[in-house]
């Protein structure tokens, strides 16, 4: 709803690729403030974007899904972006809608981001198929990490510079800018997600075979992704131990898109998707020594989906990507309940809200409690997890 | 006699197009030309210039497995697909049997059924159909159980032989208890037999028998091609009169699925080795065959490993005490398929032994036996036991039993009535599935 950014894309070195006339943008942006995204621009802009949108679906064979791609804490991703979510639904109720979402950290520099995330919440939680929640502090995490490996690196374990998953390989613009490294991360998520579409592979994974798998309840549908490797060694020699390694840094929590444990909590699903000159067995075994150290909730012991590509992504041999349906975005989701409350319990910044036409209190109790039914949910799975759970009684055939 | 195979979602893709290619270099290779000119007729149309085009149709509900099925098959040399039979959508199945057989099946039925027919009426006589397939997808078990269905109502005195590739225990799609048993269940009704093959079962041979050390999907298909070729090749039985048996599919049914509860089929073949080992190995017959025995009865499906304890009980006379429990298999009907040199010589009685088998049938009714003069695949000598026995129950179980947890708690339910099943479809299939495993335990 500001013109920068979308203008820079097409004075950049893309400006070919997006259609003009699919672009949307207004002037004065949407002041971090989700009520204006979601109702006012929302309003504005309903049959405007739901053209657009027929006419991209209308040059599809075959619409598969629509990908979503925002952050939680401002005003048009936020706001907007559920409001387009809404649409998507009314109006393709059949495709899937996969949605990544970049979650505030707490020491977000927008001061209304917790209401503006709890309000968005509250659209995906209902209308999105799955969602991949992505925090700006675990990015900073592993693009520091990243860093530290190349600068610090002692003889022996130099990275190649081209193979880091922030490095943009491939790509097409040349010195980085701020945010780039982080933004490269997510790019390698969304194409890691879709190499097994794009790409042949001995065993195919589409991406509503993600929807259908990773997501037993309809609202429990908060995939936390993780991504290895994040840069190759540049000394090639012992292969396989890099690729175990490489599926045990998957489950360790240094290499989790969001600041969270799976190993600690509950798995509900997990979908393995390997990209690269990677065999079943090498699959299985990976999975057999990987499994006992994974609580996996009762009825789903051996919950795995697995895919296999087999191109990898540039500058790697292979690459693994990890989408987990874990209870472990329940703190995620309570932290941010917690910071909402804060602001909540004083009234602070409500009337900037409240005063955009359409908006009412209500939304914000709704919201709440949306979110925390979401977190009993995920609680009530979680208290499972010591729990010993006997076998369902099996039918009895008279004879 | 002709078979028409139809290959259905990946796995049946891929599987599929290995089984063509082992059967077509097999046929090709310097063999005797009645056993070429029968596995050809059986398998592949000719072309006036002697080209072979396999009597098969490819559909999936997405594009690049068929496509890289048709291209390897043409870059053989020898075969290859008929260019126009097949049928691909863009946007897959999701994993998802509902969307198979509610959705993709019926709105595509059409079109199927016409790519079928064409084959059909290219065959001279139809032997049966063979869909190959995966259970534990979405276009595999869902648009499979589907196209079987049609198939039953258009051709229903034709013999309908599916051949099913059980996934991984361990996982590789995570609703695929739910897929396999909705697909059994189906299955059960409308097909004459079920052969069964299970990814764990073909990965250790892979890895003990043929020492591979990273074993692909590709593999693990080859070791399965290989097992349906040695039974659907060319072969003589005892009363097809010294000419190879014009109806392979009937007699397979006939000889083994007695009675309509009892139809699931598992497959072992002997020796399996890297075949680069092949040419400095010498087999007998004795030694092969007792070890094939011994792995029937005690369930093994390699020969190594193989329990030696395991003794087919000794009580004599009938009634026996059920051994659901214990690790003695017993078996309902045998099929013993020898191939390869000195083949009516070999000394067949240890599975004639009346105590390997179940009281219904005499020893004589319950074990059938194919031979053929010319060696299969490169194996001097090789023998196949398709059996009609318990092997495959405590997979089957298992398999229903964490099916049946996983619905307990509904998980997943969303998805599946989203395109038309309901919890009471799902408790039907349920109780099929354990009237058949009660069934099975229940040999003696």
């Amino acid at each position: 709803m500001e013109e920068g950014v979308v203008n820079e894309i097409l004075q950049g070195p893309l400006r070919d690729v997006f259609d003009s006339a699919q672009l949307l943008t207004d002037v004065s942006g949407s002041g971090n403030n989700w009520a204006v995204g979601h109702l006012t621009y929302g309003s504005a802009y309903r049959d405007q974007i739901v053209d657009k949108l027929r006419k991209a679906a209308e040059h599809c064979d075959c619409l598969q899904c629509f990908f979503l791609i925002h952050s939680m804490g401002g005003g048009t991703g936020s706001g907007l972006g559920t409001r387009v979510l809404g649409l998507l639904e009314e109006e393709f109720p059949e495709v899937c809608r996969i949605v990544t979402s970049i979650y505030p950290s707490a020491e977000d520099d927008v001061i209304t981001s917790p209401y503006n995330s709890v309000l968005a919440m509250r659209e995906l939680t209902e209308h999105a198929d799955c969602v991949l929640p992505v925090e700006n502090q675990s990015m900073v995490d592993i693009v520091n990490k990243i860093k530290l490996m190349s600068h610090g690196a002692k003889l022996g374990s130099m990275i190649r510079r081209d193979s880091t998953v922030i490095s943009g390989q491939g790509g097409l613009s040349g010195p980085e800018k701020p945010f780039d490294a982080m933004n490269n991360i997510m790019a390698n998520l969304l194409l890691n997600i879709t190499s097994s579409a794009r790409f042949e592979g001995s065993l195919n994974m589409d991406l509503n075979e993600i929807a259908m798998n990773l997501v037993p309840f309809p609202r429990l549908h908060y995939l936390v992704p993780s991504l290895t490797p994040l840069y190759t060694l540049a000394d090639v020699s012992v292969p396989t131990r890099r690729l175990d390694q490489m599926f045990s840094d998957a489950f360790s929590k240094d290499h989790q898109l969001i600041r969270a444990d799976p190993k600690h909590s509950l798995y509900l699903a997990c979908a393995l998707m390997v990209r690269g000159n990677v065999q079943v067995s090498d699959l299985r075994r990976n999975i057999e020594r990987l499994r006992p150290s994974l609580p996996f909730v009762s009825w789903n012991q051996e919950g795995w989906k697995t895919g296999l590509c087999s191109v990898p992504p540039v500058g790697h041999t292979h690459s693994l990507l990890a989408l987990a349906n874990n209870t472990c975005v329940k703190p995620t989701f309570m932290e941010l309940r917690e910071r909402f409350t804060k602001l909540y319990r004083k009234k602070a910044h409500l009337h900037h809200y409240l005063h955009v036409e359409g908006m009412e209190q209500s939304f914000f109790s709704e919201a709440i409690t949306s979110l925390s039914s979401l977190i009993e949910e995920y609680h009530q799975l979680d208290s499972t997890k010591a729990r010993l759970i006997p076998d369902a009684p099996r039918l009895s055939i008279a004879r | 006699m002709s078979i028409v195979t139809v290959q259905l979602g990946q796995c049946g893709n891929q599987v599929g197009q290995e089984l063509f290619d082992i059967i077509c270099s097999d046929a090709v290779e310097g063999q005797r030309k009645t056993y070429s000119t029968c596995s050809c007729e059986r398998f592949f149309r000719q072309s006036s210039h002697g080209e072979l085009t396999a009597r098969a149709v490819l559909i999936d509900m997405e594009p690049k497995v068929i496509s890289h099925s048709m291209t390897k098959a043409a870059k053989s040399g020898r075969w290859r697909y008929g260019e126009h039979s097949h049928f691909s959508q863009k946007q897959g199945s999701g994993n998802n049997w509902a969307n198979g057989f509610c959705v993709h099946g019926p709105r595509h039925r059409d079109v199927v059924e016409e790519l079928v027919r064409q084959e059909v009426e290219c065959c001279d006589r139809l032997a049966g159909f063979m869909p190959i397939m995966s259970v534990a997808g979405g276009t595999g078990s869902g648009v499979g159980t589907y196209v079987t269905q049609c198939l039953r109502d258009i051709y229903p005195t034709s013999f309908i032989l599916n051949h099913l590739t059980w996934p991984y225990g361990t996982g590789e799609v995570i609703v695929q208890n739910y897929n396999s048993v909705l697909t059994l269940a189906h299955l059960y009704q409308l097909s004459d037999a079920i052969v069964v093959h299970e990814n764990d079962t073909v990965h250790r041979i892979c890895s003990q028998l043929l020492n591979i050390k990273h074993i692909s999907f590709s593999d693990i298909n080859r070791v399965i091609a290989h097992q349906l070729g040695s039974v659907l090749q060319p072969a003589l039985s005892a009363d097809s009169h010294r000419v190879y048996s014009r109806n392979p599919v009937g007699e397979l049914v006939s000889s083994l699925v007695c009675h309509p509860e009892y139809k699931l089929l598992g497959v072992c073949t002997i020796p399996n080795m890297p075949s680069s080992s092949i040419a400095y190995s010498t087999f007998s017959w004795p030694g092969l065959l007792k070890h094939l025995r011994q792995m029937l009865i005690s369930n093994s499906k390699m020969e190594e490993g193989i329990d030696w304890q395991v003794r087919p009980p000794s009580g004599s006379g009938w009634p026996r005490n059920p051994t659901g429990g214990g690790s003695f298999n017993t078996s309902l009907a045998n099929l013993l398929i020898l191939r390869g040199k000195d083949v009516y010589s070999a000394e067949t009685g240890g599975f004639e032994d009346p105590a390997l088998y179940t009281s219904w049938l005499l020893p004589e009714q319950a074990l059938t036996m194919w031979k053929s003069p010319v060696s299969f695949n490169k194996y001097e000598k090789s023998a196949t036991l398709v059996s009609n026995s318990q092997a495959l129950l405590r997979p089957l179980d298992d398999m229903v039993g964490k099916a049946w947890n996983m619905f307990a708690s509904r998980a997943y339910m969303h998805q599946y009535i989203k395109f038309g099943i309901s919890e009471e479809d799902f408790l039907d299939s349920f109780t099929s599935l354990e009237q058949v495993i009660s069934s099975y335990s229940q040999l003696c």
